[in-house]
């Protein structure tokens, strides 16, 4: 009951899904968004490891999944901590606004 | 039976690690129990190992106690060992006995001084330096000792850092005495290639076999052995340094700048005097070098206003005694009045640091008078000191050594009635300058205003050297007797103790001193007021600048070395390998410039630097 | 079930866009959940039921209710929808979109050449994923479980109040 689609199809799914989320964390200015951009980054990262590893019929890719996902949990609970601070200390969501260079 | 040796430099070294790392975080009294606590030890060790060799003399009068090697290179070897001869016997007495008492006397003098920890860090670190020194077996390991006590010479100088007249006090000692340490360098790395070895034993006996008398290797060594010896004893030409180094603490002038550093010197020349007597003409010059530097710094002690470069040229003469004797062969008289100068030349520096402390750190003796009745303590310990140094006869230490070396200097085959005369033109300057400072700052009316009088800490250590400054000199058959067991020590001027006129010599020599010290009392108490007016003349002013400065060496030298070094230095910065130098350090601050505008605190715009990257590093995937 | 892929991943592709396009925080969330549980059921088509599963379970559900308690936390009103509305100006898109439009299609042009279908593609159990994972992967799950910890210890004391440390900061 497993597709047989060619692989590519599958990794192609992947790199537009990231370059999706690439473009959302380029554009937005929004430190929520940059957050919920990078969530979709680490998922098509996911998805191709899954793709690759139901290519070789090995449990490994999906262990790899396991890891990101352990990862992005991680992640979004210390960014949206992060988040909670910075709009306490900024009074906005403004990423660009927490720039004290002056480069 | 002597076994501990090894203890008696490895204890203040102790000291020194425990108070370099943990000195901040110690409560005072502690670090003060430390640093005076391990240089009390061993000079506890030093007496008690000093009675069982005097007891029990090891075969040869000489015992050596070899640690480990220290390293291994071709045919050198030099080891990590100690060895005890009556030489180092005397020496290491005094290092430890005399360092301990000005210790003592830190532990007061430094009280309030916010690196406390610091200075008895630095001030063991010394100690220990000086007994490697001393005690080391071979020419490295001395030199280990001796570049230690320079480090050691240089921190305490800059003591007080914040000053930066103090720091450029320490840099010059340290430049200068880097002019005799390079000479002294090389001058092992001669011993070390022709007679293959650096242990001083082997290093003597090899000299006398493979060298003749006057053969140009063996001038060529001593005559380096020499510049060294020059440069860490404050002679001509590298005096220049010791005044200056009168800038770090008293305890630190009495002990390194007085009685230990600047003889080490005397120390090497004495050690490896078998390679001096095989080269005449070198030790005719450390004779002349001597007597030479004796007048010289006398002359420069005349005019002196601050009481501790007073002392600075009397050291730098009274090393130049030393060096006279050396010169002439007499090796026991050199190392006696050694003995006895570490004694008063101590005590006269902590007597004038007394007098510093109680009038809030006033240094210019016009400043000071009338302290006689003020302090009386400060004035007899001050007064035993000062006639000692002008010889007073049979009642003062230096009595004995002076007139041994003056006698010796006129019989020994290789002295003369000129290097006499020189030497006793010196005691008369010396009983002048000495006198000078004691009338004008004991005696006359009260300037200075004594703020707080000195505790038992500071004159317990005084009257004890006091006692040793003034009987000292009975200690002179004794003492001599055990240098002339020291292994390789002979002795060419020692032997003739009888002689007509020596009678007249030693009369002429009393003479001489109680002539200063009259012409000290003529001129500065009862004609005072003419003495100034005659250095209100024009020549007079002239003879008082020159006196004041040093006789102008530090003017010559700044002609002759600092300026055009600074000239030529000015000149080749223009060149164009500094061109190409600032060339470099403009492209990087250009680059500088053009990429920290990429700094910009920006997420995104990190984010998307991220994202060129990658688009790169895949194009070149694609494209190669 | 090759055609089940295919839709599913348009669905994932046009609600991600959506996600990403939305000013309203709490749309977009909405569709950022639609595409993961697009790519969860892509999961289940390639073989791979206990990580569909946990797509459903921890990212569209948990990952994504912390978002959901943070907007609401910040309280966003109209007045930020509005503001997001004007950030997202052409121009602002312009550079970003071309910028990601290379890098798709050089990785697009990189997976172009090698077609192998996924022959040996076939159900993985839970059970077979379990026994990998505790067997010559354990380290892997040491190291999880120390990232977890870091991030709980991280996310406590960033989101902890601090008044003193907040005036300190601002001045």
């Amino acid at each position: 009951m497993t597709a047989s689609v060619p692989i590519e199809h599958g990794l192609a799914l992947a790199a537009i899904l990231f370059a999706l989320g690439l473009i959302g964390l380029l554009v937005r200015r929004n430190i929520v968004y940059s957050l919920l951009s990078i969530e979709v980054m680490l998922n098509a990262a996911g998805l191709a490891f899954v793709v690759a590893g139901a290519r070789w019929g090995q449990s490994d890719g999906q262990i790899m999944f396991l890891i990101i996902v352990t990862m992005a949990a991680a992640e979004v609970a210390v960014g949206l901590a992060l988040v909670l601070r910075f709009s306490r200390l900024f009074k906005t969501l403004d990423g660009d606004a927490a720039s004290r260079m002056r480069g | 039976m002597l076994n501990e040796l090894w203890l008696i430099p490895a204890l203040p070294l102790a000291g020194f690690l425990a108070l370099a790392f943990l000195g901040a975080r110690m409560p005072r009294g502690l670090a003060g129990f430390i640093g005076v606590g391990s240089v009390g030890l061993s000079a506890a060790l030093t007496i008690l190992i000093g009675l069982r060799f005097l007891g029990a003399p090891p075969p040869d009068n000489s015992y050596t106690q070899v640690l480990w090697t220290w390293f291994e290179v071709g045919k050198l070897s030099p080891q990590i060992a100690f060895c005890l001869d009556p030489l180092s016997l005397v020496m290491t007495f005094i290092v430890t006995g005399v360092g301990f008492l000005i210790h003592v006397y830190s532990l007061e003098y430094m009280r309030d001084d916010p690196g406390y920890a610091r200075f008895f860090a630095y001030m063991n670190l010394f100690v220990s330096s000086m007994l490697i020194l001393v005690l080391a077996d071979n020419l490295l390991l001395l030199y280990l000792g001796w570049e230690g006590v320079g480090l050691c010479s240089y921190l305490l100088i800059g003591f007080w850092y914040s000053d930066p007249a103090n720091c450029r006090a320490a840099s010059k000692a340290f430049i200068v005495t880097r002019v005799g340490d390079t000479a002294m360098a090389i001058g092992l790395f001669l011993l070390a290639t022709h007679l293959g070895s650096l242990n001083i034993h082997t290093v003597m006996e090899q000299a006398q076999v493979q060298w003749a008398v006057g053969a140009p290797l063996a001038v060529a060594a001593a005559a380096l052995l020499l510049g060294g010896a020059v440069g860490k004893s404050g002679q001509l030409p590298l005096q220049v340094w010791l005044p200056d180094a009168m800038a770090g603490p008293t305890p630190v002038s009495a002990l390194i700048h007085a009685a230990t550093m600047v003889t080490a010197g005397v120390y090497l020349i004495a050690r490896t005097h078998v390679i001096f007597e095989l080269a005449p003409s070198v030790q005719g010059l450390v004779a002349a070098v001597g007597a030479l530097t004796l007048l010289i710094a006398g002359i420069s002690a005349l005019a002196q206003r601050d009481i501790k470069r007073i002392l600075a040229y009397s050291t730098i003469s009274q090393i130049g005694y030393m060096f006279l004797a050396l010169g002439v062969g007499a090796w026991s008289a050199a190392i006696f009045h050694f003995f006895t100068h570490a004694f008063f030349k101590a005590l006269l520096f902590m007597a004038a640091g007394a007098i510093i402390v109680s009038l809030h750190h006033e240094q210019d003796i016009f400043k000071m008078g009338g302290l006689r009745k003020q302090l009386p303590a400060v004035f007899w310990t001050f007064l035993a000191g000062a006639l000692s140094l002008v010889a007073f006869p049979f009642i003062s230490s230096g009595f004995y050594s002076k007139d041994e070396i003056l006698m010796l200097a006129w019989y020994s085959p290789q002295g003369g009635w000129h290097l006499w005369l020189a030497g006793l033109t010196g005691a008369v300057l010396t009983s002048v300058y000495t006198f000078r400072a004691v009338f004008i700052v004991f005696f006359g009316e009260s300037n200075g205003h004594v703020t707080s009088k000195p505790g038992s800490m500071m004159t317990v250590p005084l009257w004890i050297l006091a006692g040793l400054a003034t009987l000292a000199g009975l200690v002179q058959t004794p003492i001599t007797h055990l240098l002339e067991r020291t292994p390789l020590w002979s002795e060419t001027a020692g032997e003739q103790t009888a002689h007509t006129g020596e009678l007249g010599l030693q009369v002429a020599a009393i003479a001489a001193g109680l002539l200063g010290i009259y012409i000290a009392w003529s001129r500065f108490v009862v004609h005072r007021d003419s003495t100034r007016e005659w250095t209100e003349t024009a020549a007079g002013a002239k003879l008082c600048a020159l006196s004041a400065s040093g006789c102008g060496f530090d003017w010559l030298y700044d002609m002759l070395f600092v300026r055009p070094f600074i000239t030529a230095a000015n000149f080749c910065k223009k060149d164009f390998t500094g061109a190409i130098d600032t060339a470099i350090v403009s492209v990087n601050m250009g680059l500088n410039y053009a990429l920290h505008a990429s700094q910009s605190g920006r997420i995104r715009w990190y984010a998307t630097a991220m994202a060129i990257g990658a688009a790169i590093t895949l194009a070149i995937v694609i494209l190669l | 079930m090759n055609a089940i892929f295919y839709i599913t991943a348009a669905v994932a592709v046009v609600s991600t866009g959506l996600a990403i396009t939305r000013a309203n925080a709490i749309h977009s969330l909405l569709w950022l959940v639609t595409s993961l549980l697009a790519v969860s059921v892509i999961f289940f088509v390639l073989g791979a039921p206990f990580v569909a599963a946990l797509e459903v379970i921890i990212y569209a559900g948990a990952i994504m209710v912390l978002f959901v308690f943070v907007i609401m936390m910040l309280n966003l009103g109209p007045d930020a929808a509005e503001q997001e509305r004007e950030w997202l100006s052409a121009r602002a898109w312009t550079g970003p979109g071309i910028l990601a439009l290379i890098l798709l299609a050089e990785m697009v042009y990189i997976l172009k050449g090698n077609v192998s279908t996924l022959e040996g593609a076939r159900m993985i159990s839970p059970k077979e994923l379990s026994l990998a994972l505790y067997g010559p992967y354990i380290l892997v799950v040491e190291l999880a479980s120390l990232l977890l910890l870091a991030g709980l210890v991280g996310a406590y004391h960033l989101g902890r109040r601090d008044p003193a440390s907040a005036k300190e900061l601002k001045s």
